[in-house]
């Protein structure tokens, strides 16, 4: 097995492209270490990006932001400005393993390693980031949940691989939540999660939203339905209820040791509800 | 001989026994410069892996090594070829280390590979090709007690049944205790309520996986490193399995990460030393967690029926059970301990429990913490609780009420001697945790639960040194502080301070035979041992004291870590401190130590009370447990801190066997959550802090009054999580884990 930790994007995109084999990128490795030391997967070269200066900084990009690969789950709960504009967000990332974990896991990597219950991935799908992909032809862009085409499979192509994360700009009277369900407290995979994020208008009257639900499908369900429940309401019980019937209906959930259909089922409507009131308030705090 | 019981000592002021002294392993513990079961190397040392059935349940038709061989680097291969004839009692376990005609679980081993680097042994495994005939498993305990059940082993004809029968069958035996008419009891009851309960496997859940290095010589001598939490059973175990002279194998018990019953047998042990037979090297082998899951010794699941008839007034007047533990694929789950503990907390005129011992495709289980009682308690404490509450009794007068105390019959038999029961449920009754107010979906509930406690074969040595300090040398590994309780012990009865006294793990050619550390037995037993042969070391300590003086040895008394003369006809002599008599041993006759050989009797049973408040999230089924209390009884607490730590362990994992460890099979009889992401113990965030309060009724049987404490914690709390979570959601829980989905699914709401 080879290992090679290039200084630029350029460089990896190099390496990726030449590298024979199974190839594996690696951010913070708390996926790829982990299944390598169980015997699961046996690359033949391991390309780490964490050298790349660049990849490890959280910087503006416009309004929004742009959060390089590198950059691990603790500095984004470190990062003030970050974490007011988006908290469902950084409070998404800082609930991935456990608090040793997060000093080296990283969202670009939670996302590529396609495991449908990823917790960054339903909160940044909620509030539209984008993966910035480098790759042989130069950079594109391209949204979170379009990234993921099932368990463990991405649509990246050959010397491709995330650069960075995009969250939009953060406008007045937004709010974002992720909340995911565990039989525990903490150090668990979540059976469920749902990620929301709306906008009020100045009468306190829901003008958009976005509602991810995760884990209870091969990738992340955006939800129309779910969305719709909530706008044009103050998102007040009503709009709660039928959002949480939306979410149960829209959960395509399995029955597997961490739960079964239903659940999954009523329990992603249970979590879309309180995390739609953490949203609402929120956007509130925000106006 | 026994330490006899002796009141005087029971009653008298200790100095160092009930301190709270230092830790002697801390230091080590938190610089990482104890050793463990991985951390032992040796020159030349391959890794040794084992090829493990992916299936439930498969004939072994064919094993090709022939290509795993010729790799580079694969310095040996075993099979069950390798493992030859041996005594007939260890014949389970020879299967169980590696299979022969059939694969009996998934992780059941089928071969094993030495080679010069894991890296290396895995690819070797990859390379070994195995026929198998899959054939029809079963994993549940009910389902595997039916007629039409695929049967594992067609030797098995059940025992204990009045005529054996003709036909083999997945069960292995029939247990009956009890005594009275329990048919009788039941019509004079008030109200009888019959419930059934279903408890599923849970694994102990140590930290450290097995690790062991075995290096057998070409002079046929052979040594090994192991985690364990007996090294004179693998000795034993692997010495008869491989056809070794018991002398020719020397074990060294490495510090261990946790035990609590998993290491009282072996897996990989015997397996490394037949490689190292093989290859003439040290092999070095540590399991995996997911091996350890699929292939250690977790406990039974069960299935339970209890029937109980009480008075209004609260009177127990019978108790009916029925327990079926699989105990995975071999004969010997722990149902009879079950079965024997389940009401031995009550005085019971009408008892029985009947107890059935079934074979299931599944790894062969091995002792965790009281094994079998905690199920049991389960399921007579819920039936308790619920008629207390059916006839609005309060749920600890009624078993003060009904509970046993000294001298009543206990269920399984025999006569309690002097017991502590009651004594904790006074302590529950008038703890403020008891009055304490509940808010909105909070439940409360109470349990007892006991242990038999254990003595067993101990041999202890005790070194006086030059400098006047004290080598203590023990054969049972410290899975709980005892180096610490032993060593205290020592020191009380030379009369010399604590620190005075160095408490190690002796390997097995230094002592004569130790029995595992289990039972609840070790503070107990090498206790026991480690006191009489510090007073066999004050005996000789005051002959080399009368030796000096030139009076006769009687005329010697030994008070405070000193000789003195027994009296002034002795004549006028300054006394002698430890450290005097120890300067001079040379001049005066050589080494002085003290002995002591000793199959220990008079273990005390222990009892325990737990007490819990718990919060149900009625939309996710979401169980918090908000306060838990333990009471319980342990004679004398030599050090009180470990006595604690073994009141909260135990009753941490039983919040965990309560509410998320389960082992879950698929359809297909693979274990599906092997890791602890999917096999839930649970974390520091999931607990509130556990209170304790030690009751201390001395056990008579022991010189400073000492009862086992280890095992009982575990016994109550599957049960007192259960009745306060049933108090909380207004339903009564009958199956355990207590898991969101089973918890919701109880309510109603799915």
């Amino acid at each position: 097995m080879e290992y090679f930790a290039p200084a630029s994007t350029k460089e990896a995109v190099k390496l990726l492209g030449t590298a024979k084999g199974k190839v594996h990128v690696m951010a913070g490795g708390t996926d790829l270490l982990v299944r390598m030391k169980g015997g699961y997967t046996e690359p033949d070269a391991i390309v780490d990006i964490k050298r790349i200066a660049a990849l490890r900084k959280i910087v503006r990009a416009g309004k929004g932001w742009r959060i390089g690969a590198a950059v691990s789950a603790a500095e984004m709960g470190e990062d003030k400005a970050l974490k007011k504009a988006w908290p469902g967000v950084v409070e998404a990332a800082n609930l991935i393993g456990s608090t040793q974990v997060q000093g080296r896991a990283t969202i670009a990597g939670n996302l590529c390693n396609a495991s449908p219950a990823a917790d960054s991935v339903p909160a940044m799908a909620a509030v539209g980031a984008k993966a910035v992909i480098a790759g042989a032809k130069g950079t594109r862009k391209v949204a979170v949940e379009k990234l993921v085409k099932g368990p463990g499979k991405t649509t990246l192509k050959k010397s491709e691989f995330v650069e960075s994360i995009e969250l939009p700009e953060k406008k007045k009277r937004m709010g974002d939540a992720y909340l995911r369900f565990i039989p525990r407290t903490e150090m668990d995979i979540a059976v469920v999660g749902v990620g929301i994020c709306l906008t009020l208008d100045a009468k306190g009257k829901c003008m958009a939203a976005r509602v991810a639900l995760g884990a209870v499908g091969p990738t992340v369900i955006i939800s129309a339905k779910a969305a719709k429940a909530l706008v044009g309401t103050t998102v007040d019980d009503a709009a709660l209820d039928a959002l949480a019937r939306a979410c149960a209906a829209e959960a395509k959930p399995i029955d597997d040791k961490r739960g079964t259909k239903e659940f999954r089922k009523h329990i992603a409507g249970v979590l879309a509800r309180r995390a739609a009131i953490i949203a609402r308030d929120r956007a509130k705090e925000n106006s | 001989m026994n330490v006899q019981p002796d009141n005087k000592a029971m009653k008298r002021d200790f100095d160092i026994v009930g301190k709270r002294t230092p830790r002697p392993d801390g230091i080590d513990k938190v610089t990482g410069r104890a050793r463990f079961g991985a951390d032992m190397s040796m020159p030349g040392m391959l890794w040794g892996l084992v090829l493990r059935s992916p299936h439930a349940h498969a004939k072994i038709k064919r094993i090709d090594t022939s290509k795993a061989e010729k790799l580079n680097g694969v310095h040996a291969i075993v099979t069950s070829k390798d493992f030859g004839p041996c005594d007939d009692s260890l014949l389970d376990i020879r299967e169980n280390v590696m299979a022969r005609e059939k694969a009996l679980y998934d992780g059941h081993a089928v071969a094993a590979v030495a080679a010069v680097s894991r890296s290396v042994a895995r690819q070797a495994l990859k390379l070994i090709k195995v026929d198998y005939q899959v054939l029809p498993h079963v994993t549940d305990v009910d389902e595997a007690m039916k007629p039409d059940a695929p049967v594992i082993n067609d030797k098995l004809f059940t025992k204990g049944l009045d005529k054996t029968p003709k036909k083999p069958s997945n069960i292995a035996e029939r247990f009956e205790f009890g005594h009275g008419e329990v048919e009788k009891g039941f019509k004079e009851a008030d109200l009888v309520i019959e419930r059934t309960f279903r408890t599923e496997a849970t694994h102990q859940g140590y930290i450290e996986p097995h690790a062991c290095v075995a290096s057998m010589g070409a002079d046929g001598r052979g040594e090994m490193w192991v985690c364990t939490q007996g090294h004179f059973m693998v000795r034993n175990t692997c010495a008869g399995l491989l056809g070794i002279d018991v002398s020719n194998l020397r074990v060294t018990a490495s510090e261990i990460g946790g035990g609590f019953g998993g290491k009282t047998t072996v897996f990989i042990e015997p397996v490394a030393l037949a490689l190292s037979l093989k290859a003439n090297r040290p092999v070095k082998m540590v399991m995996s967690r997911e091996e350890v899951l699929r292939a250690s010794g977790p406990t039974s699941s069960s299935s339970i029926d209890v029937k109980i008839g009480m008075k209004k007034d609260g009177t127990i007047t019978a108790g009916d059970a029925t327990l079926r533990y699989q105990g995975g694929a071999f004969p010997g789950s722990a149902v009879p301990y079950g079965a024997m503990a389940c009401f031995a907390p009550y005085d019971l005129k009408n008892v029985r429990a009947i107890g059935w011992d079934v074979i299931a495709n599944r790894p062969k289980q091995a002792a965790y913490r009281a094994p079998g009682a905690p199920m049991g308690a389960y399921a007579i404490e819920s039936v308790i609780d619920e008629l207390c509450r059916e006839l609005k009794l309060d749920p600890i007068d009624v078993r003060l009420k009904n509970a046993s105390s000294d001298g009543s019959k206990a269920s399984y038999g025999p006569n309690f001697g002097v017991i502590g029961l009651k004594a904790t449920l006074e302590a529950a009754k008038n703890h403020p945790h008891w009055k304490a107010k509940l808010g909105k979906n909070q439940g409360r509930g109470v349990a007892c639960g006991f242990w038999f406690n254990f003595g067993g074969e101990t041999s202890v040595s005790l070194n006086v040194n030059v400098d006047g300090t004290v080598g203590l040398s023990v054969g049972t590994p410290d899975i709980g502080g005892s180096r610490a309780s032993i060593g205290n012990m020592a020191a009380e009865e030379l009369g010399i301070p604590h620190d005075k006294v160095r408490c190690i793990i002796a390997d097995t050619a230094s002592l004569g035979y130790n029995d595992v550390t289990d039972g609840s037995r070790v503070t107990f037993a090498s206790g026991m041992a480690a006191i009489q042969a510090a007073r066999d070391a004050i005996g000789k300590l005051c002959e080399r004291a009368a030796k000096i003086w030139g009076i006769p040895v009687d005329a010697v008394v030994w008070e405070k870590g000193h000789a003195r003369p027994a009296s002034p006809n002795a004549g006028k002599h300054e006394p002698l401190s430890l450290a005097d008599i120890a300067a001079q041993a040379g001049a005066t006759g050589g080494p002085i130590a003290g002995h002591c050989e000793i199959n220990a009797e008079g273990a005390g049973v222990s009892f325990a009370t737990h007490m819990v408040d718990s919060e149900v999230d009625p939309e996710t089924g979401h169980v918090k447990i908000l306060r838990y209390t333990v009471f319980q009884d342990a004679g004398k607490a030599v050090h009180p801190s470990y006595v604690e730590g073994q009141f909260q362990g135990g009753a941490v994992q039983g919040i965990g066997w309560a509410l998320n460890e389960e082992y879950i099979y698929s359809k297909d009889g693979r274990l599906q959550n092997p890791g602890f992401l999917d096999y839930r113990i649970p974390v520091c965030s999931d607990l509130p802090m556990i209170d304790t309060v030690i009751v201390e009724v001395p056990n008579p049987g022991h010189p400073y009054g000492v009862r086992g404490v280890g095992e009982t914690s575990i016994v109550p709390p599957l049960a007192a999580i259960s009745n306060s979570v049933s108090d909380a959601a207004k339903v009564r829980m009958t199956r355990l884990p207590m898991s969101p989905p089973n918890v919701l699914k109880a309510l109603g709401r799915i």
